[in-house]
Formats: C-alpha cells, structure tokens, sequence
C-alpha cells in the first residue's frame, strides 16, 4: 500500500508518464484515497497548463541563422583557425561543465542521514523504467561475473527464490562518492534493493534497523563489506533477508 | 564560392534545431544577447565536432553542446560576480507539502500571467531551469534530458520534482502577496 511518503517523491514522474505500470497503478490507486498527492497533481497539471503560453518559448532573433550561416562558411575554410569573432576564448569545455556538476554533488548534507537519504533516493529512482537493473536474471551465476570490472570488490549474490526473495538483477550505484554494487530482490509485489560496499573494517556487525521517510532501512557489516537493505516492505522481512545473507553458504 | 558540402549537411542536419538550442540557451543565460553569443559559439563547436556525431538524435546532440557552452559562460559569470548563490540544489526526494493546494491556489497557477512565470522560472538554479525547459518547453523524454545534461534519469526525476515543487511555491507566495 503506497503511503504520501512513498507517492510524492515519484509523483512528478508519474504525472510524466516515465514509471513503470505497477507503480504507475499503485500510484493511482493511493490518488483515489488521498485528496493531498490528488491536489500536489493537480499543481502540477496547472504548472504544465500555465507553460504550455507559446509565448514562453523565445524565437531565435532575425538575423541569427543568417549570421550562422555566413560563420559556418568562413569556418570550414583553413584560415578560420585564426578567426576569433566571438567576445570570449573557447576554454576546456567538458573539464568546466565537470567541475560545475561536482560542485553540484558536493552541497550535501552529513553524517548516517545523508547517506540513509542517497539510499532512498537510489530506491525511489529503482522504481523508474528501465532503472531497476542493470543485469536481469533470477540466476545468480550470470549477476555475479557481471559485476567484475565495474567495482572492485566482488558483493555475494545469491538466489533466494524458496525463501520468499526471488533474485531480480543486479546494478553499480553511486552513494556517498563510490560505486557500490545493488543486488536486487523482490518480496510479494515490492523491490528491495541490497546496497553493498567495503567497510574499511572486518568486524562484523549485527543488523541495525533505521527508519528514513517512510521506507526501512537495514544495515550491517560482514565478512569486510557493509550492507544496506532498503524497502517498503515491513522490518521483519528485512531482517529474514539479512539472516539467509548471514548464511555461510553465500560466497 | 565553392560550398562545402560539410556545411550544407551539417545545416541540413543540425539548423533544424537552432531553435530548441536558443530557447535552452535564453533560459540558461536570462538575456538575448548572451544566448545569441552562446549559440553562435555551441554552433561554431558543433560543427567543428560534427565529424564526431554519429547519426541518431541530433537535437539531443546540438543541445548538449549549447547546454555545456552555457556551463561555461554560467560559470564564468559566477567568477564575475563576487558572491554567486548557493541554491541548495541537492537530488534529494521531494518533500511532503505540510497542507493540500486549495482550489483557489490550483486556479491561480492555471491562470498565472506570462510574466510572473517567467520570473519564477528564471529565479530556479540553473540545474533545475533546464530539467524544466527541457520537458516542459521542449517536450524531451526522461531519457533524453539524461543525455543532454549527462546526468542518471534517477535524478532527472528529482530535478524535475523539485523543478516542480520550486515553482509552484513561488508562483503560490506571489498569490499570498497579492500578485495577478
């Protein structure tokens, strides 16, 4: 059942039409019940409507094409290496635009929280089209290999299709500034994505629950790697799936 | 003159959509005369590079070349000017508005002026103006936005919900203040 916590995040998207049908129907089956998310669509149906002014759209002046066109010509000659009609010098393009984005990257906020949020976000984006998985299949021994040389560490993949968590893929997410491997599952209708990471330490840790707008996090740390379960399924479903992870068999 | 046929290919391919490249630059840039400058140079680049463009979608193509003429400028502009904004423009999930729209509030911003739209849009940092312009003035898909901006679609999703979500308070606090 979706909850506002669950819907408002991926409500723009829907109202895109860029999520799958189930979440799409999900989605719609919580609009029915919630006059809140049913009016923050309707805002939004309102902004498209106001935007939609023609007049919003600004027209290339008269004259531009023109002068682009006599450009091109002078530049597809030799001599254009040294025509410089434009008020300032070209500069290394893609290295700006970068240092522009990961300035971007960096205004975050710190601490367990800011990670607990990339990890929602990450799930929430999961849910989009095409998004879930990079590698589709419930057989573990075609995820797994897949993983070499996108990361560097190799994440334990196992199928837990008997135990109520069929394996759905796997995909490299970026949290907190490195790749990390996302083992995927499903339990009844709903995806819970398994984050995994080196832990810069070999002590293990027991599994801690952590609560984060709505979804249920689970975390812990084994064998060097740390793992984070995220979900909207309830917390004791989480922790089933962190105990067949515990299981020695898993490599 | 003896016409190259570079150019006549690459403006029989590429012109067609100078003017999604200047409606993204004007957005990006907020005035005329830099989004002239700016497409002037993305075009010039454009074609000094059109060897490298491989068929497909070229309106994708151009786009991302005026959208990465206008980073620099942007940046350069912020170099400029001494104290640049530091819009909070993390990809974080939407927030969960505190109470429902009211009707009044929905009919307002159906009906919002031309004028009081553009400030709201133009008022957006710049990430999130053109994730707007994109999809809303120029009707690009998830994936295509993803392209341009060379960004995951997981945050062309949050850009465009808080895109959404910026807009719509401002246009809102204008209402309260008695605008329209």
């Amino acid at each position: 059942m979706m909850t506002c916590a669950h819907t408002q995040p991926l409500l723009s998207a829907y109202f895109d039409r860029e999520l799958d049908i189930g979440k799409s129907l999900e989605i719609e089956a919580h609009l029915r019940e919630c006059v809140r998310c049913a009016t923050a669509l309707q805002q939004h149906e309102a902004t498209r409507a106001a935007f939609a002014t023609p007049s919003l759209v600004f027209a290339p002046p008269a004259g531009l094409e023109r002068r682009l066109h006599t450009a091109l010509r002078r530049a597809a000659k030799p001599k254009a290496r040294f025509f410089m009609p434009w008020r300032w010098a070209a500069v290394p393009l893609a290295a700006t635009a970068a240092a522009v984005l990961s300035w971007v990257a960096a205004v975050h906020t710190s601490g367990r929280d800011a990670v607990s949020s990339e990890l929602v976000s990450s799930h929430v984006r999961s849910l989009m089209v095409d998004h879930l998985v990079d590698v589709a299949t419930s057989d573990q021994h075609t995820v797994k290999p897949w993983f070499n040389g996108k990361i560097d560490f190799a994440p334990p993949v196992a199928d837990f299709t008997a135990d109520g968590f069929p394996l759905v893929g796997g995909r490299v997410d970026y949290i907190a500034g490195r790749a990390v491997a996302v083992v995927v599952y499903k339990r009844r209708q709903h995806i819970v994505n398994v984050f995994i990471w080196p832990s810069g330490s070999d002590a293990d840790q027991a599994p801690q629950t952590v609560a984060f707008q709505g979804y249920h996090l689970l975390r812990w740390q084994r064998s060097g790697l740390t793992f984070w379960a995220v979900s909207d399924v309830n917390a004791a479903d989480l922790e089933s799936l962190a105990r067949l992870f515990q299981e020695p068999q898993i490599s | 003159m003896q016409e190259s046929e570079d150019v006549q290919r690459f403006e029989r391919i590429v012109m067609p959509h100078l003017g999604a490249g200047y409606n993204l630059a004007r957005w990006l840039t907020r005035n005329d005369h830099d989004a002239n400058d700016v497409v002037q140079e993305a075009y010039l680049r454009a074609f000094r590079s059109f060897d490298r463009y491989r068929g497909g979608d070229a309106r994708a193509w151009v786009l991302t070349i005026v959208r990465n003429t206008c980073y620099t400028w942007l940046r350069q502009q912020r170099a400029t000017e001494s104290a640049h904004t530091t819009d909070n423009v993390d990809d974080g999930v939407a927030e969960i508005p505190a109470d429902p729209a009211t009707e009044p509030e929905v009919q307002f911003i159906r009906n919002a002026d031309r004028q009081l739209l553009r400030e709201a849009l133009e008022a957006l940092p710049p990430e999130f103006r053109e994730a707007f312009v994109l999809r809303e003035l120029e009707g690009l898909s998830y994936k295509e936005i993803a392209d341009v901006a060379n960004i995951p679609l997981g945050t062309v999703m949050s850009r465009l919900a808080r895109a959404r979500s910026h807009l719509q308070h401002a246009l809102l606090r204008r209402m309260k203040e008695g605008a329209g």
